[in-house]
């Protein structure tokens, strides 16, 4: 069963304070939209060390939202396009998504 | 323990922000988005710990410790793993943790910077002073930076309140210290107290007349009460 975002980190982290998570989650929506936008531009124009520097960054998201599968195919795609390797390029798409469909939800 | 926060996402410095608050002896005094402010910080201000990214554009982690002159101690933030090996070549690192940092983690490597600071502290018992010592080298702290000094180069040290004067065949130095505590990293058979405010290097005299002693081209006086002592030291025919 493909695995689903969640808050259990970031609930952990706020012990019980209301404001930090709003906090947490406020950044995020701002920055991961960002994030994933610069990913696309490196991507697409085939600048794939630069993207692999986005992918480094998105990966702290996928960590935060307790996606540990999604964490490793971020870390394998960040190497993969040191290499101009894009592979897990779908793959690493799919949890970019279910990351953007989650954040949409809080 | 004041701190600051190294990191270019928002994201991860409000979450270290968050981790310090859970721990009373933490004061986060600033946070910064990358290295060069960082930097521009630490040139006017002293701090204790450094939560630090290794992964920032245009200036690595390791880039930002490499300028550093005297760096506090240091907890690495990253989600690699793959630098673990380089970052413990440092001596000020005192642990790597891997994001997302969970508490109990967090609470392990702040642990380990305590115990470090007791380490740290011990050693810098003899900076206090402002002086520790080698076999043949005496390191002086002046403005934050220790300075060699070849032991057998130094000619007089001479008390002047709560600061002693330095001098050695090349250069001379003012540190914080007393005439006591440098007497203690130095060898005995080359040095002597022959007056209150000076400490010799018995080895650098030219001539001795009565009550004073004459070293290049300082008159050094020596005191009634340790003439005794500089005689018998001497080699006299």
């Amino acid at each position: 069963m493909a695995e689903t975002p969640n808050l259990i980190y970031i609930k952990e982290l706020a012990a019980g304070s209301d404001a930090f998570e709003q906090k947490l989650i406020g950044i995020v929506k701002k920055e991961f939209p960002k994030e994933r936008d610069e990913f696309l531009m490196n991507y697409n124009s085939k600048a794939f060390s630069k993207a692999a520097e986005n992918v480094h960054k998105l990966k702290n998201k996928i960590g935060m939202f307790g996606l540990e599968s999604g964490y490793q195919t971020a870390i394998d795609f960040e190497e993969e396009l040191k290499g101009n390797n894009t592979s897990l390029f779908k793959e690493f798409m799919l949890i970019l998504e279910s990351i953007e469909l989650f954040v949409n939800t809080l | 323990m004041n701190c600051i926060i190294i990191d270019d996402e928002e994201t991860a410095r409000v979450i270290i922000q968050q981790l310090c608050s859970q721990v009373e002896e933490l004061t986060i005094i600033k946070e910064f988005p990358n290295a060069i402010q960082a930097i521009k910080f630490l040139n006017h201000s002293t701090i204790d710990l450094i939560f630090l990214d290794i992964h920032m554009p245009d200036f690595t982690g390791f880039d930002f410790i490499q300028t550093l002159k005297n760096p506090p101690k240091i907890i690495l933030t990253t989600s690699d793993k793959n630098f673990a090996l380089e970052a413990f070549e440092y001596d000020c690192i005192v642990d790597y943790l891997v994001k997302p940092i969970t508490l109990p983690r967090f609470l392990k490597a702040i642990q380990k910077a305590k115990t470090k600071k007791t380490t740290l502290s011990e050693n810098s018992s003899k900076h206090i002073s402002g002086i520790s010592s080698g076999e043949n080298d005496l390191y002086i702290n002046i403005d934050r930076r220790l300075i060699k000094i070849d032991i057998p180069t130094i000619t007089i040290i001479e008390a002047k309140g709560d600061y002693i004067l330095i001098k050695t065949e090349n250069q001379n130095y003012t540190v914080h210290s007393t005439l006591k505590k440098i007497e203690e990293k130095l060898p005995d058979d080359l040095f002597l107290k022959i007056h209150r405010s000076y400490v010799i290097n018995i080895k650098k005299i030219i001539d001795i007349e009565d009550n004073s002693v004459l070293i290049e081209k300082d008159v050094i006086p020596v005191s009634r009460s340790n003439r005794p002592e500089l005689m018998k030291r001497l080699n006299l025919l």
